[in-house]
């Protein structure tokens, strides 16, 4: 009885929600992939936000290493 | 050098020519899953990003296509996870084909509304057996489980649904 119910609830899905009609890709992404990888090259790492933030820490506390810093600059 | 080898080693050029053989498919597949045209296109991008970053990863001897399947499974999974905490899923693209008009409007909406509901595994299993009639085959190899896991998830999706449906006072 259930497996019966079942195929008729499938077949009602079936009739309620219809396939996809047109699956056709209609323009070219490629254009949208370049702005894509461009966005992503210039995004900054976290890691290279958490050394700079690490730095002005150790600036802040230790001002003379600026100079020790800009010395092997 | 083959255009595999070169894509894995990161040259752009192999990497659009790839871009522009697969696109087309790649947003075939998530259309059948997502329903929705436009966030088809954002996330057929979106799958050919993780693709060019795991090109490392890429075994060139390996089927393209499959893996390429496999990445769409999961960037439309993600996809189907996240909206459905925002907003129902559209169902702009089968307007083409008009729904059945034996089921009752009520009935129709009522399932349709369900299975939205359903857990994002579960229905988008049931979309590509259910609706768009997709081979199991071709649904397990690209959530990567077993045809017997594909049939349970199956099965599963439809007593929950049936669930559902009951909850809402409708006994099909």
């Amino acid at each position: 009885m259930n497996t019966q119910n079942d195929q008729k609830l499938r077949e009602l899905l079936r009739r309620a929600i219809t396939p996809v009609a047109d699956l056709e890709l209609k323009r070219d992404l490629w254009p949208q992939m370049l702005r894509k990888l461009d966005e992503r090259a210039i995004q900054v790492p976290w890691l290279d936000w958490a050394l700079v933030a690490l730095l002005a820490v150790l600036f802040f506390l230790f001002p003379k290493t600026i100079l020790g810093v800009l010395y092997h600059l | 050098m083959e255009l595999l080898e070169r894509f894995a080693q990161g040259e752009l050029e192999a990497f659009e020519t790839l871009f522009r053989q697969f696109q087309g498919q790649v947003y075939g597949w998530i259309l059948r899953i997502v329903r929705d045209t436009g966030a088809a296109e954002d996330l057929t991008v979106e799958t050919f990003w993780r693709i060019y970053r795991a090109r490392a990863r890429f075994n060139p001897a390996g089927n393209f296509g499959a893996w390429t399947r496999r990445i769409a499974t999961n960037v439309a999974l993600d996809h189907l996870k996240s909206v459905r905490r925002e907003v129902e899923l559209p169902d702009e693209v089968s307007q083409g084909v008009p729904p059945d008009p034996a089921v009752r409007r009520e009935l129709r909406d009522g399932i349709a509304s369900a299975f939205r509901q359903l857990p994002a595994r579960f229905q988008m299993v049931a979309t590509l057996a259910l609706i768009e009639e997709e081979p199991y085959e071709d649904i397990a190899g690209a959530l990567g489980i077993s045809i017997s896991a594909v049939k349970l998830r199956v099965f599963r999706a439809v007593r929950l649904l049936r669930k559902k449906l009951k909850r809402l006072g409708i006994e099909p």
